[in-house]
């Protein structure tokens, strides 16, 4: 049975904030070169993923796969017009969770 | 004066206003800066700022940074350039900053001569050419309506009107809406200096101690030359390193390899990051791609209407187990309360009701559902005036106070937080551009006043 683990886990830090006032990009800083894998993999993040998670359209996805830093960036339109009487996260800065909470399966050895 | 070979480039702070330590001003002096540069605004906060023409930061913690901003720049004899004044770069923040400024430099009996820059726009001069303005991904083609309904328009400036402050004798620049990589990059470019390593080099710097390995410990030190720039913090204790460096590119940003700018792109897939020891960095191969069509982009706020908060708690486990049940009747009887009540339809006004505790950051995405512990239920009213909003949150008070979940046979009292419960916000706002207007020259929108003979 293999062990269900989250991003969170494998990563030392992963965030979210606006970039101006139209997008809000995340990344994902992780710990090594394997984690980094894990999440660099298009078959387990993709744009359909961070859509299904967000509510957003899979079109409008961008993903920045940076493997010198061991990073995985994602940015997509604001869901919600910022300030708007529906902004609950002003600076987009607590909208990481579903990503960082996403499972990924890792074998003992991992892969 | 020695000769430009190379700029060095002190950023204090990312922003004015969030104060630094004074070393951090003693040791880029003492490293030979020859331009101080910050960032006076942003639009993270949101569209209040714009919209209203006011500041984020208080007045005497603006005072606090420039009365230290202005004594190094008088003592060592370099300008200092600060951008976005007023956190939104209206032309109410950049005479705001600069009414400060004189202050400082009267009580200081400092000899400085102040440049401001204005860089807000008028409605009907942009809606008079509208096939010169051009929407940014997600934004829709513009019309003179939209334009006409904002309270302020401001247009982002490339370091090209700030150059022509320092050449006409400014000691101190305060210009209004700037990207926040110009002001770095103006001084650095007006010594001939290459446009590849002197805009990294501006981003990197643009958040102060962002950029290295504790951004709590002051600013940082940029050193742009011909082939590259190499940067280090000005606290002895902190540290640059490869990865701090390059992971700057993807704060706040869409895309971490290009940034685009009025005059073209920074590019900066091929740059390489070198520690040259434990705490500076060398990098090199960032590019600046001209652009054939110099663009200005446009920031513009309008009011959505007026909004009233009441904000109310519940502890009690019966009532949290069942929490969406007691969150849907609530929402029911506001509207039918509402209407019995002030005679509004569905239209009139708009409400927004927040489960803190539960579920209020995350909303319908929210992965995690068990019953909270204490949930705070805050609800935002907005309307077209204020009395309405105040109105209707009024009348949903006894809800907020009484309303019992269905299986209750009796009226519980809910926690309210404040006396009165409710607060007028007052106006409330939205950005509305997401656009850029082509220009035939890079300083057309914007107006410099340059410091008169004898000011000082």
């Amino acid at each position: 049975m293999p062990e269900t683990r989250t991003i969170a886990d494998l990563a030392l830090e992963v965030r979210s904030k606006n970039a101006g006032p139209f997008w809000v990009t995340m990344e994902l800083f992780m710990r090594d070169a394997a984690g980094y894998a894990l999440v660099a993999d298009p078959g387990f993040l993709n744009g359909p993923v961070v859509a299904r998670l967000y509510g957003v359209d899979a079109g409008a996805v961008q993903i920045f796969r940076l493997p010198a830093l061991n990073v995985v960036k994602i940015s997509f339109p604001r869901p919600v017009s910022q300030g708007s009487l529906r902004d609950r996260d002003i600076h987009a800065g607590q909208h990481h969770v579903p990503l960082a909470q996403l499972a990924v399966l890792t074998g003992s050895g991992g892969r | 004066m020695r000769t430009m070979t190379d700029v060095r480039i002190l950023a204090p702070t990312g922003m004015l206003g969030a104060g630094f330590p004074p070393e951090t001003l003693t040791r880029g002096l003492e490293l030979g800066a020859d331009v101080i540069a910050v960032d006076g605004g942003s639009t993270d906060s949101g569209p209040y700022y714009l919209g209203s023409g006011t500041a984020k930061t208080a007045a005497a913690a603006v005072a606090r940074d420039l009365r230290l901003l202005l004594r190094a720049a008088a003592s060592a004899g370099i300008p200092l350039i600060i951008g976005s004044c007023g956190t939104s770069g209206t032309d109410s923040g950049v005479d705001w900053v600069a009414g400060i400024a004189r202050e400082i430099l009267a009580s200081e009996g400092l000899d400085l001569r102040i440049a401001t820059i204005y860089s807000e726009q008028q409605a009907a001069s942009l809606g008079g050419d509208l096939d010169r303005i051009h929407p940014l991904p997600p934004a829709g083609e513009l019309d003179t309506a939209t334009l006409a309904s904002c309270t302020h328009i401001v247009g982002m400036m490339g370091h090209e009107p700030i150059v022509a402050a320092l050449e006409g004798g400014a000691d101190v620049v305060l210009a209004g809406r700037a990207t926040d990589t110009a002001l770095a990059a103006a001084y650095p470019l007006m010594k001939g200096l290459p446009a590849g390593p002197v805009w990294h080099a501006a981003k990197i710097v643009e958040c102060g101690g962002q950029c290295t390995t504790d951004p709590r410990a002051g600013g940082v030190l940029a050193t742009v030359d011909a082939t590259g720039f190499t940067i280090e913090p000005l606290d002895p204790g902190n540290a640059c390193t490869p990865t701090s460096v390059a992971a700057h590119m993807l704060y706040e940003t869409v895309n971490p390899f290009s940034m685009r700018e009025p005059a073209g792109t920074i590019v900066v897939s091929d740059a390489t990051y070198q520690a040259l020891d434990d705490r500076r960095v060398r990098v090199e191969g960032s590019r600046f791609e001209p652009a054939e069509q110099h663009t200005i982009k446009l920031e513009g706020a309008r009011i959505t209407g007026y909004e009233t908060m009441s904000f109310t708690a519940i502890r009690d486990p019966h009532i949290l187990g069942q929490i969406d049940t007691w969150a849907a009747l609530l929402r029911k009887m506001i509207g039918e309360w509402v209407t019995r009540t002030l005679g509004l339809a569905d239209g009139d006004y708009a409400i927004d009701l927040r489960l803190y505790g539960y579920d209020a950051i995350l909303d319908e995405i929210e992965p995690d559902r068990r019953p909270p512990k204490e949930v705070g239920v805050m609800l935002l009213v907005r309307a077209a005036e204020q009395a309405t909003a105040t109105a209707v949150a009024k009348v949903v008070n006894p809800l907020m106070l009484h309303l019992p979940t269905p299986d209750m046979s009796y009226l519980p009292s809910l926690a309210f937080a404040t006396s009165p419960a409710e607060t007028e916000r007052g106006a409330v706002y939205e950005f509305v551009l997401n656009h850029v207007v082509d220009v035939d020259s890079p300083t057309s929108l914007f107006r410099v006043h340059l410091p008169e003979a004898g000011d000082a």
